[in-house]
């Protein structure tokens, strides 16, 4: 228990707690607009008051609510955005691993290619094609991360298709699905588990960085990344418009990847190369 | 050694086919690409004379061909907003960007080779330890956040550094400063993790035994061999500098490709959007073959090999 990261997992449990119980956290509304109100600054600055912690935005929205709100939006794309590009990249990593051949030179060659093209670019334009939203966002960040799933996933399957108990499955007449499945699946899991910790970050900060460029999930619901964007054009009178936004992305992301770090070093030492 | 970049070199056209098809078919993807490709404020009759022009009422495989054609001749169409050529576009805003990345590239290298090697050579130290540190919160500090703290802190506060578009010296500071932070951090760990490698192999303790100095072991035995891994996953920071590039134009008002990019997506500029990408993925494909020469000449086992 002393050994386990304190801080990076109480940032984590405050972000996941903001995320989940966003709306009961708060009084005000993320979405609605209260001109009187705008402008305002954070309450330790002069003029700012208890009412608006961190301040408003230009249309007079609470900052710390839009926060709140902005947690939930960037969880729910991280959680779909691993769940396709990790399992996609699992599958796949598996397949290729096990199969070899033919089939694994492809497939990596396609691997090769996708991490030395700017995924970016790739996510920009389905923005403009298929619209700004969340199908859109989780389809573009899958796209940066199933390779690198693949390639790490593929490696430690080559490790483990040379065990005995795959030998034996193979000699007991289990077909190739099946020893996926049930011989080489539960061996890279734990792998698999550090990849996706390892990748919270790069998922959040890809997200903000596409809603940023207007790319991401469309205004005015907030996302960290959006926030940023829209406090832009007023640094120089509104700072905690952008900056604020900003600390809470470094925070989250610095937290989940020093947890990452930690849980790799526990379950899989190997991967310190990534 | 020529076989060696013929298959680089082929591997280069492949994936320039594929983005061009990607990139002909995301199009088509959600009906009319003709809707994309007109401004807003089109009439029915613009249509259906972009329909002609572009071939839109042929067959989908006859598309492909003309959009081909046109495109290997250098014709990307025209943009909305600027109601020009967008490779005309595209190249005058190119030489801005190659201002400002070649000078994040030298501070990055500057600070992460020097620090990378100290830390490797006394681990556990304390320029390990600080390099550590600025290596992980390089890592979460997304890009165009660090940009927007520096114009805070540099221009608004002490008012030292202009805090958009481009001018003289003063321009580029800070633009060349966060772009090249969001190298530093992935160089550094890099050339560190190579340089613990390659101090722990038999040619550089034969080298201790030999009493070669610990300078020539360092940066003679070394260093060559630590900057193998770099160029390897060079690929992976290109990436990283086409993202780098487009956040940090953006955020300071640089007239690069970058920020073309940004307005290209803002203004839902089809047609621009497309040949930046194409255009890019040209240019890639051109550092990449580069790299991968360089490489060959650097790494003997490469050049040599048949």
């Amino acid at each position: 228990m002393r050994n386990l990261p304190w801080i990076p997992l109480t940032i984590i449990s405050v972000m996941l707690f903001m995320g989940i119980f966003a709306p009961f956290l708060t009084s005000y509304s993320p979405i609605d607009q209260s001109l009187p109100d705008k402008l305002l600054p954070p309450f330790w600055e002069e003029g700012g008051s208890i009412k608006h912690l961190f301040g408003t935005d230009i249309f007079g929205r609470d900052v710390l609510t839009r926060l709140y709100h902005g947690a939930r939006v960037s969880l729910i794309v991280t959680a779909l955005a691993l769940l396709v590009g990790g399992g996609v990249g699992l599958v796949i990593g598996i397949v290729s691993g096990y199969v070899g051949g033919r089939l694994d030179s492809l497939l990596m060659r396609i691997v090769d290619a996708a991490l030395a093209f700017p995924t970016i670019l790739f996510a920009l334009l389905l923005a403009v094609t298929m619209g700004q939203g969340l199908r859109t966002i989780v389809i573009a960040i899958s796209l940066l991360l199933w390779a690198r799933f693949a390639r790490v996933v593929r490696g430690e399957v080559l490790a483990v298709k040379e065990r005995d108990y795959v030998a034996l499955a193979k000699v007991h007449g289990c077909s190739p699905a099946r020893i996926m499945a049930t011989h080489i699946l539960p061996n890279v899991l734990n792998t698999f588990m550090v990849l996706l910790t390892l990748h919270v970050g790069v998922v959040i900060v890809a997200e903000a960085s596409l809603s940023f460029l207007g790319a991401g999930i469309p205004p005015p619901t907030p996302s960290w990344g959006l926030m940023v964007a829209e406090g832009r054009g007023k640094i120089s009178s509104a700072w905690w418009l952008s900056l604020i936004p900003g600390v809470a992305i470094t925070l989250v992301v610095l937290a989940f990847n020093l947890f990452g770090d930690w849980l790799r070093d526990r379950l899989d030492p190997k991967l310190r190369q990534l | 050694m020529r076989r060696y970049i013929l298959q680089r070199l082929w591997q280069g056209v492949i994936l320039l086919i594929l983005v061009t098809t990607i990139v002909f078919f995301l199009g088509r993807l959600t009906g009319n690409p003709a809707d994309l490709m007109l401004p807003e404020d089109a009439t029915e009759e613009d249509r259906q004379a972009l329909i002609e022009t572009l071939g839109l009422d042929a067959p989908i495989h006859e598309q492909f061909i003309i959009f081909i054609s046109n495109a290997v001749r250098g014709d990307l169409g025209d943009s909305h907003r600027y109601r020009t050529p967008v490779v005309e576009i595209f190249f005058s805003r190119l030489p801005n960007t190659l201002m400002i990345v070649p000078a994040a590239m030298i501070l990055a290298i500057l600070m992460a080779v020097p620090l990378g090697i100290l830390s490797a050579l006394r681990r556990g130290g304390l320029i390990d330890k600080f390099s550590g540190t600025i290596a992980v919160l390089g890592i979460a500090t997304p890009n165009f956040w660090l940009g927007m703290v520096l114009i805070y802190v540099f221009s608004v506060q002490l008012g030292w550094l202009p805090s958009a578009r481009m001018g003289g010296f003063e321009h580029y500071v800070l633009p060349t400063i966060t772009l090249g932070t969001f190298l530093v951090a992935g160089f550094m760990r890099l050339i560190r993790s190579s340089m613990l490698d390659i101090l722990d192999s038999e040619f550089v303790k034969l080298a201790r035994i030999k009493g070669m100095s610990e300078t020539t072991v360092v940066w003679k035995h070394c260093l060559r061999n630590a900057l193998i891994p770099v160029l390897t996953l060079w690929g992976v920071f290109m990436g990283g500098l086409v993202t780098g590039a487009i956040v940090t134009e953006t955020v300071f008002a640089w007239p690069g490709i970058g920020r073309l990019t940004y307005e290209a997506v803002i203004f839902r500029d089809y047609p621009l959007l497309q040949a930046v990408i194409l255009m890019d993925a040209l240019l890639i494909l051109l550092i990449n073959l580069m790299v991968d020469i360089l490489y060959a000449y650097i790494d003997p086992r490469i050049r040599l090999a048949e």
